[in-house]
This record gives C-alpha cells, structure tokens and sequence, in this order.
C-alpha cells in the first residue's frame, strides 16, 4: 500500500510541474503586455512597474525566480488590483468555494448513491428505470441551464429561496448546492447502480444470503463496500468538475469564490492572477485526484492483497 | 410476433455481417432510434438553415422588442425582435459544427497516438502512455479557459482546444484495441508478407477497430457541445455576431425573468440533441457490444 501511495506521490509530482511551466509560458507568450492597456504611462513609471513585476529580467530568469516564490507558498501579486495578493484573493475565495463544493458534493453522493442503489436493487423494473432516466435528464442539463431554471421556478415563480447570494439569508445556499450536485449525483446514480450490479451477483453475497442475513443487511454490511469503489475512484474527477463547475454556479448566482474570481481575473486578463490562481487550483485537483485514487485502492482488498504480496 | 420481426429472424438466419447484425440490435432500441431521428433532423436543418430559416440573421425589429411565440414568431422574439427561431437554426449549426469537428480532431489524434503506440509496444508504448497518463492529470477545463483568454477567443483554437482535451480516452481504447489485434493470425500473415506498419494499422487495425471507435466517438460529441456551450455561457467561447446555443442560454438566462422562453428554447435544443446523443451512443455501444469503454 505504501508502495502504491509513494509511487502516486513521484508520479504528481512531474504533472504539478508541468501545470506549473506550462501555464507560466504560456501565460507570458500572450500578446501585448499586462501595461499596454494604461493609457501613456511614462517610461519611468513603466520601468519601476516592470521592474516591481521583474518582467525587465530575461525569460528563464523570471520563471526561476517564480518557482522560487512558489516554493515559499507565495503565489504572486494581482496586476490589476495593486496590493491585493494572489494569496489573499484564495484565502477570501477558497472558503467559499470549499463550502459550496462540500454541499454540492453531498447532494451528489446522497441522492446519486441512494438513487443508484436502489435501482441496482430491481434491475429492469420501475424501480430501476425511473431513477436512472432522471439521472439521464441530470447528465444532458448543463449546471448553466439547470441554475436559471431552478432559479426562475423556485426563487421567481414561486418565490420559495433567494435568487442569490452567498450566506446573507438563509436558505440561499440550497440552490447553488444543487445546481453544482446535480449532474455528479447522476453520475454517481450509475456509477453506483453498476458497481452494486457487480457485486451483488459475487459468490460472497450469496454466502451473506445463505446463512440466513436479512437482505438489507447483507445490501449494507456486505455489498456496499465493494459496489461503491467505482463511486470514490470517480470521486477525483468529480472534484476537478466541481472546481470549474463553480465558474458557472459563483457567476449565475453571485457567489464570491474562487470561480469568480476566476472567471474575472479571464476577462480583465489579470496574467499574475489567472498564473496564481491556475498553479493552485491545478495543484488542488491533482492533489484530489490522487487522494481518490489511494481511497479506492484502500477499499479495494484485491488491489491491497496485490501489494502486499509485492 | 410482428411480420418484422420474422423478416428480421429471416435474415439473422441467412447470416449478416457484423454491420448488418449491429443494425438489426440498434433498430430494436427505440431510444437509440429517437436519438438517431432527433440528430438526423436536427443536421438536416442546421445544413439547410441559410435557405430554410424564416427570418435572417441579423434582421431586427425593434419596434417588437420581445414577443412570446406567436404565429409570425414560433418561437418569439429577443429584446432587439429577433426572430428566436433563427436565431437557434443559426446558433444550432455553430454548436454542431463544434461538436463534430473538435471531436474529429480528437479522434484523428487518438486514433493515430494509440494505434502507433499499441503497434510499437516495449518502450515506445511506455513513453506514449506515459504521456497520455500526465495529460490525463491536468485540469482540463481550466487550461481551455486560459487558453481562451491567452490566445483570444477565436472559433479555430476553440475546436483545437477542445480537440486536444478528448483524445486522451480515444487514444487509450484505440491502444488496447491493436494490443488484441496484433496476436492475432491475419496482422502476422500482413506482416509476414512484408507490409509497411503504417499500411497495416491504416489497412487492418483500424477499421477492425471500428466498433469501440464509433461508439466512443458518439459519445464524445456530446461532451464537446458541453464544453463549447459553457465557455460560450461564461463569455469565453462563441462571440457575437456568432452564435451558439451556449451563447443563447447565457443571454436568455439575463432576461428569463420577463421572457422565460428566451432561456427555455435554445435549452431545450441543447437538452434534446445531447440527450439524443448520449442515447444514441448507450444504443451503438450495445449493438456493436462494446464494453467499458466509458464507464
């Protein structure tokens, strides 16, 4: 198990590396200068910002002296809103943006898993087919149509929850949990439903039913450990999803996290921005992705009994 | 037992080829038939759309303003009394053609990228995997956004970037597909006679591989209309005077207050054609039996 976890640890390594690099260039390969907008700066002022920035230093120079400033946790200053940080625009995002993936992923696994294993339950009956065409319908609607939707249902026509916000008044954070949850619980719904498929059909639940175990017991104690790997390995994927998702939930719903700010600092191209923000977002979900993928190994007693013998 | 299904048994009888098999199966899936229908229809209009559209596309009335759905506007009209109709035929072919071109970009990478590295094997396969787990690892859709706003919004990157995203599973199948089909007696017969490797993956590992090929790609299409729609909905995709169904949903949910169908419409011609879409690929994947490809 170690080996396995060790072995995924080296191999982020290169791929943080490569978010890293690959960003920085291309973040300074985009034509025009971050000052070429400000109408006539002098040339003085201009040499100090540029020097404040280091973009009067050669290429490689910059990008050593970047990783230097990563190394230590700093992430760099904001082009566009002198003496705010990147550092300090995720510590007021992140929060945020934390909380709402939570919900959002809650949502998911309760309603996708129970969805998913009640379905897998009665295969080809009602019981399956109605869950699993509602998880259908979540896959094909876009978060982008879903939230005005649910916006203008429930916040608009029949004036239930607020409409936006972020935690002013209460209840305004179950539609964005939602929107955000929706498409990842119908993937986890069929992801589920498949894994518990599987499983049920395994000698060892027929053991579980022949010594006489009551069948929600044998479903809990028995099936579910080994039926919902498939839902915790896409647990990293889904995270990644959350991430960008909540480019789209922040901005329907105006939300101030990390999404947001995100999707602002794009369109006011803030480059030491959009550079900060990706390095760390990237590092999160590689970071996610990892832990995912060790979680599912863990579950898995065939993949553990493999390591341990090696 | 309909005089159809007899005809079918009938044939099934005389023996088919693997095509002929695949479609008696997909016909009996009446999803994947609504899908077929649904995408069929929904090409023919996005072809004809410069000849069949009831309005032009920059044609304005703004004495209208916005209308709901009427006779002279099925669909109604936006704040500049636009004809929605239109609007969505024209949106629909952007949409469309982004779908299918980026997704024949991935498949024109990963097709060739797996291929090359399942025929090579040993350490030629190794790096090329390698590479494709890396690229697996990083955040796509952040780097899409970034190069949208490095590079500028235009339609061409759009598709490259797209592109270059989904061919990373394409290449995976297309790999394990010529690793089978390497073992087997007519690929050493090829070699045997002396062909180039580039003349056997392209004459006899690829369209063996058709099937998982096919059905991937179904499926791909509608993950690329997502994407292309959620930049276009974030402002970072489709700009106007172009439009797309992402676009229209974004403008449609500013005002869907006063004109919900501004939003409901062009969403309902996304929902239905990746709804379409995903079924029609759901159905393929059964009636060609292909197997975890996907999930």
């Amino acid at each position: 198990m170690w080996r396995f976890i060790g072995y995924r640890l080296l191999q982020a390594i290169p791929v943080i590396l490569a978010v890293i690099t690959v960003t920085f260039f291309l973040v300074r390969a985009a034509p025009g200068g971050p000052f070429d907008s400000e109408k006539a700066v002098i040339p003085e002022v201009r040499a100090a910002l540029e020097a404040q920035y280091r973009l009067d230093q050669p290429l490689l120079q910059q990008y050593a002296a970047y990783l230097g400033d990563l190394a230590q946790g700093e992430l760099g200053p904001s082009f566009k809103y002198p003496g705010r940080s990147v550092n300090e625009l995720i510590a007021a995002g992140l929060p945020v943006t934390a909380e709402l993936g939570f919900y959002a992923l809650l949502v998911a696994i309760i309603i996708g898993g129970v969805a998913g294993v009640i379905a897998s339950l009665k295969p080809n009956t009602a019981q399956d087919y109605i869950p699993m065409s509602v998880a259908m319908i979540g896959i094909c609607m876009p978060s982008f149509l879903l939230g005005p939707l649910l916006v203008l249902v429930f916040g608009i026509y029949l004036d239930w929850l607020p409409v936006s916000g972020w935690g002013d008044i209460p209840g305004d954070k179950i539609l964005p949990a939602i929107t955000l949850g929706s498409t990842y619980a119908a993937y986890i719904a069929r992801l589920s439903r498949a894994g518990m498929l599987e499983v049920m059909s395994q000698d060892y639940i027929r053991t579980a039913r022949a010594k006489g175990l009551p069948e929600w017991q044998v479903v809990t104690r028995h099936a579910l450990r080994g039926g919902l790997i498939p839902v915790v390995a896409f647990l990293g994927p889904a995270f990644a999803g959350l991430l960008s998702g909540s480019f789209v939930v922040e901005t329907i719903f105006q939300i101030p996290g990390l999404g947001r700010f995100y999707v602002q600092a794009a369109f006011n191209r803030d480059y030491t921005m959009i550079l900060g923000t990706t390095v760390f977002l990237s590092t999160l979900i590689v970071l996610f992705n990892l832990l995912s993928d060790i979680l599912a190994a863990w579950m898995n007693p065939r993949l553990r009994a493999q390591f341990r013998e090696q | 037992m309909s005089s159809e299904a007899i005809v079918d048994i009938a044939q099934a009888e005389q023996g088919t080829s693997l095509w002929q098999d695949a479609w008696l199966r997909l016909r009996r899936n009446r999803l994947a038939l609504f899908g077929l229908g649904v995408l069929t229809l929904f090409i023919v209009i996005a072809l004809l759309t410069p000849w069949i559209a009831p309005y032009g596309y920059a044609e304005q009335d703004l004495d209208l303003g916005a209308s709901a759905p009427s006779a002279t506007h099925w669909l109604g009209t936006d704040i500049f009394g636009r004809d929605l109709l239109t609007q969505i035929m024209y949106g629909g072919r952007i949409s469309l053609a982004v779908g299918f071109v980026a997704t024949a970009v991935a498949l024109l990478i990963g097709v060739t990228w797996g291929a090359v590295a399942g025929y090579a094997g040993g350490r030629i396969d190794a790096v090329m995997m390698r590479f494709v787990d890396i690229l697996y690892a990083l955040p796509f859709m952040i780097f899409i956004v970034l190069l949208m706003v490095v590079f500028g919004r235009n339609l061409l990157l759009l598709f490259l970037a797209i592109g270059a995203v989904e061919w990373l599973t394409m290449a995976r199948i297309m790999r394990s597909q010529v690793q089978t089909l390497r073992q087997q007696e007519f690929v050493e017969a090829a070699v045997s006679l002396g062909l180039a490797p580039s003349t056997i993956i392209r004459r006899h590992l690829i369209p063996n591989a058709l099937g998982p090929i096919i059905v991937y790609t179904t499926l791909t299409i509608p993950s690329v209309m997502l994407l292309e729609a959620f930049l276009s909905f974030l402002g970072l995709g489709i700009q106007p005077p172009q439009t797309s169904w992402g676009l229209l949903i974004s403008y449609g949910a500013e005002t869907m207050e006063e004109y919900p169908w501004l939003l409901l419409f062009p969403g309902m011609a996304l929902t239905l054609t990746l709804f379409s879409l995903n079924f029609l690929g759901d159905g393929l994947r059964d009636a060609l039996d292909v197997r975890g490809s996907r999930d």
